[in-house]
């Protein structure tokens, strides 16, 4: 028992004495792989003087906000932001709800063709996005939806991908539940929004996350489909900064701070339901 | 017109040409305890998960007071069902999942909470009504599910395998709540099990099944005493019953049948039975209960002489596996812990109770002999089935 006792510390100190190298190498590549990151973010905050000058300059040396107010004034950010909130937003939420859907019926119902069907929505998946780009803008212009909301938002509802997600994720749920809400008189709709959605918050979650930053991302295709201030979104704004008549690489960098914000914080918040959605799905499929 | 008629009932996959179930035809009066055993695989299930219209019926008639349900949808059927995994929601309360059902049907809040209390007491799940169900231990859970089912008072009660993924113990504890559950509420129930002990105590008909054809149907006493055919005789009983491969020998006093060297002595009564069925010289199967053979010393007047391969000890009886050179035979005799492995011993059979089957049909060639001319009637028209 005593033996027991005095081992468990002992152990735990050998676990711990293992684990320091494992430590530090991960210290060390974490932040090769930050460095980027972290460099803007300084940048960010030093006088245009200190980046052009021969010495090597990582932190800086008299700290300043002028940046981020120059990249302020330059260009209606908040504006941008917005747009690119709501579109994200709206994306997002529009994709939860068509691909689990979508993925419901592929995992839970029984109708003809639904393996080709399913089949010919993975493989659209190999089609890249470029490829179609230019006929959907057409089609899109000869309906007159240029500068709105929706152009930005109606083509990106669905996705193969969030589909795929969620199917993975219905192969593991047990079917017995369907067939038990079924038994209890339950309809399709309902046993989705009271059963099936509760249970598939990890991933909702990981869904959400991806969804969300790939669209906020977004750029060939507001770019081709907007062209006012009005309706940029930020990807796009950003790139505005880069004109001629006012090339500061510090007040980018300020600019590109500013809109990378959102997505690290939703993917910090939603982190931990990604890896989650993304092992659920994966490996227990 | 009774309540549920099964005609014809099979059910093929698609891409398979054999059928999973075939020809099942079952009648069932209101508040009957219906019992579909046999081994896995045997369609048991899959007969059940049609009755609640979760398989579709690719063959024949599912008639439910007269109407045909075919077609209808789980959700129309109103129906319950309890499975083997529990299917209870992991997300609500034991609370919530009793009352699921009776939400989707709109209850008054009032009304609702009664029923889901009154059910709750019923189960004695009272005081864990705010827990969730991965904190309920599998009894626990297999009651809450019970209680689910219950609250809405069904039309049907379907159960699949409810007890298998419970403990010997619990299984014996929940078998007598579901039996006093089905006095106290009369509402007739499908049981699906593949454990012939549940059957014969929860039943009060029992479908045997093998290979997605029903054997047999009858009461749980019919069926032990009077098995139709050598599967039903082997399924049902433990230990299983023994097959003996006999010549029949008629003598000026008596019938006798000889297996090996040894002869063994039939009732005048059965001797002539199956002399009318023409089996005076012919070989067949007899069936000997392991009840039924008792040990003797090996002097000279035992019926047969065997070795003793091994012994499983039950506790207030002793189950021996023995063979010679002809038969192998399972004997139930009281414990004696002199017996060992290897150990020559003598048996004697006591043949009042023996079955005698056909070895090519492997019918029950006494089916008619022993049971009343009014069970027998009502005999023929299950064995239809």
């Amino acid at each position: 028992m005593s033996q027991a006792k005095k081992n468990i510390p002992q152990l735990q100190k050998r676990k711990a004495r293992h684990s320091f190298p494992l430590l530090i190498l991960n210290l060390i590549c974490g932040l090769f792989m930050l460095f980027p990151l972290l460099y803007a973010v300084s940048i960010a905050f030093m006088p245009s003087s200190e980046l052009f000058n021969m010495d090597l300059n990582l932190l800086p040396k008299q700290p300043t906000l002028e940046n981020f107010a120059s990249a302020l004034s330059k260009m209606p950010l908040g504006r941008f932001i917005l747009n690119s909130f709501i579109v994200s937003l709206a994306i997002t939420g529009g994709q939860i709800i068509s691909c689990s859907l979508a993925a419901f019926a592929f995992s839970f119902l029984d109708f003809k063709g639904k393996d080709g069907l399913f089949m010919l929505i993975m493989a659209t998946m190999m089609i890249p996005g470029e490829a179609t780009i230019i006929s959907n803008y057409l089609t899109v212009s000869s309906w007159q939806w240029l500068e709105s909301y929706k152009v930005l938002i109606v083509p990106y509802l669905t996705s193969a991908m969030g589909i795929f997600l969620f199917r993975q994720f219905y192969q593991n749920f047990p079917i017995s539940l369907y067939e038990a809400a079924r038994m209890d008189g339950c309809s399709n709709l309902r046993f989705i929004v009271t059963i099936l959605l509760p249970l598939s918050k990890p991933a909702i979650g990981a869904m959400a996350v991806y969804t969300f930053i790939n669209a906020w991302n977004m750029f060939m295709w507001p770019l081709l489909v907007t062209s006012s201030e009005k309706m940029r979104t930020v990807q796009i704004g950003i790139s505005m900064l880069d004109s001629v008549d006012s090339k500061s690489l510090t007040m980018m960098i300020a600019g590109v701070v500013l809109i990378i914000l959102p997505s690290i914080s939703i993917f910090i918040l939603g982190q931990k339901q990604l890896i989650k959605g993304m092992f659920n799905g994966a490996v227990k499929g | 017109m009774s309540f549920i008629e099964l005609k014809n009932l099979g059910k093929s996959y698609d891409k398979q040409r054999s059928k999973a179930v075939s020809d099942v035809n079952l009648t069932i009066d209101k508040g009957d305890f219906v019992v579909l055993v046999g081994p896995s695989g045997c369609g048991k299930s899959t007969t059940l998960r049609m009755l609640a219209g979760l398989e579709e019926i690719t063959d024949g008639e599912f008639y439910f007071e007269g109407q045909l349900y075919n077609q209808l949808s789980p959700q129309q059927r109103g129906f319950a069902m309890v499975f083997q995994n529990y299917a209870l929601y992991p997300h609500l309360t034991v609370y919530e999942n009793i009352a699921f059902p009776l939400r989707i049907r709109k209850l008054k809040k009032t009304e609702l909470d009664a029923k889901v209390r009154q059910a709750a007491e019923l189960l004695e799940l009272s005081g864990l009504l705010s827990r969730r169900p991965a904190e309920l231990s599998g009894g626990q859970k297999q009651r809450v599910a019970i209680g689910s089912a219950i609250v809405r008072d069904p039309h049907l009660f379907l159960m699949d395998e409810p007890l298998s993924n419970l403990d010997a113990k619990l299984r014996e504890q929940m078998r007598r709540v579901i039996a006093s559950l089905h006095q106290s509420l009369g509402t007739t129930v499908v049981y699906v099990t593949h454990d012939q002990v549940e059957a014969m105590t929860l039943g009060s008909k029992i479908v045997v099944m093998n290979r997605g054809k029903v054997q047999q149907v009858d009461s749980p006493s019919q069926l032990y005493q009077h098995p139709a055919n050598m599967f039903t005789a082997s399924f049902i009983g433990s230990p299983s019953i023994n097959f003996l491969e006999v010549n029949m020998l008629k003598r000026p006093d008596a019938y006798q049948l000889i297996s090996g060297p040894s002869i063994l002595r039939l009732t005048n009564q059965q001797g002539e039975r199956l002399a009318q069925r023409g089996f005076s010289e012919a070989p067949f199967i007899l069936g000997v209960r392991p009840g039924d053979i008792s040990l003797v010393p090996t002097n000279g007047q035992e019926d047969m002489r065997v070795k003793i391969i091994s012994r499983e000890l039950l506790g207030s009886k002793m189950v021996l596996y023995t063979e010679n050179k002809h038969s192998r035979l399972t004997v139930l005799s009281p414990v004696n812990y002199k017996l060992f492995s290897g150990q020559e011993i003598g048996l004697r059979f006591d043949l009042v109770k023996a079955l005698a089957f056909d070895s090519q049909s492997e019918e029950n060639l006494f089916s008619s002999l022993s049971s009343s001319p009014a069970e027998t009637s009502h005999n023929q028209e299950k064995a239809s089935v």
